[in-house]
């Protein structure tokens, strides 16, 4: 194909591109214009007089648009005005864009990375799954974070009450409390919680861990060297929405990384936050919401 | 007459056959054996904590919790057999009682032990009883079996009290602990502190029944009310694990006496018939039951139970349901029990088999619900050694289970040695 036919198709691709883009603008006027008769229709049903204050319908926010705002700085602004409430007034949810997710378990590693955790435990695997048959297959990834329920299944389990439901819905694990009966790994029905076996990736190779497994993590807030027979070893563990750094006014290390920008992180209690204006006029579902368990992870369809 | 008893003691000590002492031998050997194979095991649990277990954060309950649930059944099932004399006054089982007692206590430790051992920090145990948090069905069962363990110790002492006075003047080491539990008491007990002592164990008895299958329910209860896993999460669990928990207890009662009760008399005769038909009838109880546990939720060939079950029934593991469960456990000792119901030595293996290979009924009861992903597409999204839907018990955790078996057949033959009334040697 020479240089000039390559130019032509691009030239009528671009027509073709135009066109579209016509047809949909058109399409878009005829909505609002359709949107604006409906809207004098109604009041002229309604009477035509002017509602009144008592009754009027709060305005909400406009929905976001990611292509508009950087949803990493709105979510950060919220982040602060959600640290400026008292800890009991914030609820903290994450919402999941399916259709932005492509399963590049980005979230997955840099959660590793965050929490530097070890072989066995993971707390944002992407689940895959392939549907149809060929040539018709389509593939569906679906990144699973702690349900952070409001009714936790694992937290009355707990024989000694080493985990427990934070007043900021975070559904937390006190290390030095838990004595590792693995009961609450039973009791959650979304395999949110794995055990530190007390392996190292170093133990594959070498006889021991490597140099990047000594570095401790930072859970709640503390400092966790893994050594034998010490916590966080031989604990269960799990996804904390990364306290750690929402504490200190940074997004959970999945959030932060997800180059799709399939996921959002913020206080569910504040309207504003882009966490609830995402979930404005889209499908909303919730993994096994039929077992009560009122997760605070929403994703989108 | 107490004399005599003494006399018939010794005399009983040393009239062993060239046979049984060949047996003995044979049994002392294979023990040692079992007791240094678990000893590693031991060392593997004490030096690298859960490392060398097969168990991954998908399956995190695996061999450790399923003996312990068969070992607590052993001691709740003996514990219920004992008190058909204690409190049910049937004269049959009067003189094997104290050692229904006493196997229901030392299959308490070895449920204990296991469960212990599965315990990530095991030094940390005592949290249960510092900071429980009530609403766990697994704090209560570790409150309900700690008040059954002291109403245990308890009711043996003074199940045995009466016969530990008179063992006071026994040779070496018998004798020592007699004195000891007895405080040094010199005279005999007068016939009203034996009554005493009776009623005393009347009454902790008939606190134990309901002490007993409340602990094993709630067992039972521990696996049914976690609404997460289908098949868990249904209301026979407890009655199949209080009705395991009878079959597994009566059976092992039941080898016991029929292979290592010294005296083989009528009497001898006539209670292993006894507790062979009561074997029978819990066998055909249990058959119904997992009948019951299994065909119900899957009949219609759908739903999330159906595919665990059809996992346990079918998958790479099948054989332990069709040749362990159905075969050694069921069938075998059935054709044993009836066609062998007069013959001591078939109604004592039937009831071996039956106890030794219960294992494999609470392994299939336990595994199924951890066997198939929760969320469909989790088994593929993170690929790790501890991440996966396969269960095979490691050799170190083969190995602890030898270990607690050990001590368990040690604890025997040391309370046998110990307090001859238990194989009614000083009984008049």
């Amino acid at each position: 194909m020479s240089k000039n036919d390559l130019l032509k198709e691009n030239g009528e691709k671009t027509e073709s591109r135009r066109g579209t883009l016509a047809k949909g603008l058109a399409l878009g006027l005829g909505l609002l214009t359709l949107d604006a008769w409906t809207g004098k229709a109604a009041q002229a049903a309604s009477g035509g007089g002017q509602v009144s204050k008592d009754s009027e319908i709060p305005t909400l926010p406009p929905p976001v648009d990611p292509w508009q705002e950087d949803v990493t700085l709105v979510m950060r602004q919220d982040l602060k005005r959600a640290l400026s409430k008292p800890v009991d007034k914030r609820h903290w949810g994450m919402v999941i864009d399916l259709q932005r997710c492509i399963g590049c378990q980005g979230c997955t590693i840099s959660c590793i990375n965050e929490n530097k955790l070890p072989p066995g435990v993971v707390y944002r695997p992407v689940l895959e799954e392939t549907s149809g048959t060929f040539p018709n297959v389509s593939k569906h990834f679906l990144p699973r974070p702690c349900m952070q329920c409001d009714n936790p299944p694992c937290v009355p389990v707990c024989p000694v009450g080493a985990t427990y439901k934070r007043p900021d819905g975070i559904v937390a694990i006190d290390y030095n409390a838990c004595i590792g009966c693995r009961y609450c790994i039973t009791a959650c029905p979304y395999s949110a919680r794995t055990f530190d076996w007390g392996e190292f990736y170093g133990d594959i190779v070498l006889s021991g861990p490597l140099p990047y497994e000594e570095v401790p993590s930072l859970e709640y807030g503390k400092v966790w060297v893994r050594e034998a027979g010490k916590s966080p070893i031989e604990n269960t563990r799990k996804c904390t929405f990364c306290l750690e750094r929402v504490e200190r006014g940074l997004l959970p290390a999945c959030t932060d990384t997800c180059f799709g920008r399939a996921t959002y992180f913020g206080d569910l209690n504040d309207p504003e936050a882009l966490v609830n204006r995402v979930r404005q006029n889209r499908q909303v579902n919730q993994l096994k919401s039929e077992l009560g368990t009122h997760p605070s992870v929403y994703y989108l369809l | 007459m107490e004399q005599m008893n003494l006399a018939d003691q010794r005399g009983s000590q040393v009239s062993i056959s060239p046979g049984s002492r060949a047996l003995m031998v044979a049994g002392a050997v294979i023990w040692l054996a079992l007791f240094v194979f678990g000893l590693h095991g031991l060392y593997d649990r004490l030096a690298f904590g859960s490392l060398k277990t097969a168990m991954d954060s998908y399956i995190p309950w695996g061999l450790w919790v399923s003996s312990y649930i068969w070992f607590i059944g052993l001691s709740a099932g003996s514990f219920l057999l004992s008190t058909l004399v204690y409190v049910f006054k049937l004269k049959q089982l009067e003189k094997v009682a104290p050692l229904a007692l006493v196997v229901a206590l030392i299959t308490l430790i070895m449920a204990l032990l296991s469960i212990w051992f599965d315990l990530g920090h095991m030094g940390r145990f005592y949290r249960v009883y510092l900071h429980p948090n009530f609403r766990s069905a697994m704090a209560w069962m570790v409150w309900l079996y700690t008040a059954y363990f002291v109403l245990l110790i308890f009711e043996t002492y003074f199940a045995l009290r009466a016969s530990l006075v008179r063992g006071r003047s026994l040779p070496g080491l018998a004798g020592g602990i007699s004195r000891l539990l007895t405080g040094g008491r010199q005279q005999a007990l007068s016939e009203e502190e034996v009554r005493r002592d009776r009623r005393k164990v009347t009454i902790l008895a008939t606190v134990g029944i309901p002490l007993a299958i409340a602990f094993h329910g709630g067992v039972g209860a521990l696996f049914a009310t976690v609404v997460a896993r289908d098949v868990w999460h249904t209301a026979i669990y407890p009655i199949i694990f209080l009705v395991g928990a009878f079959l597994s207890g009566g059976a092992l009662f039941t080898g016991l006496i029929a292979f290592f009760w010294p005296k083989r008399d009528d009497y001898w005769r006539a209670t292993v018939r006894l507790l062979g038909r009561v074997t029978l009838g819990l066998l055909l109880l249990e058959a119904l039951l997992t009948w019951a546990e299994l065909s119900v939720p899957m009949w219609y060939g759908v739903g999330p139970e159906y595919e665990e079950l059809k996992y346990m029934l079918f998958g790479p593991y099948g054989w332990v349901f069709w040749v362990v469960q159905l075969g050694l456990c069921t069938l075998v000792p059935l054709i044993l029990l009836v066609s062998g119901g007069k013959s001591p030595r078939a109604t004592g293996w039937a009831g071996i088999l039956i106890a030794v290979t219960f294992l494999s009924t609470r392994l299939n009861l336990v595994l199924p619900g951890l066997v198939t992903p929760e969320l469909a597409g989790l088994q593929f999204s993170y690929h790790d050694g501890r991440l996966i839907y396969n269960y095979l018990p490691s050799w170190p955790e083969w190995q602890l289970l030898a270990f607690v078996i050990s001590v368990g057949i040690a604890l025997f033959v040391f309370a046998v040695k110990m307090l001859p009334t238990l194989t009614g040697r000083d009984v008049a």
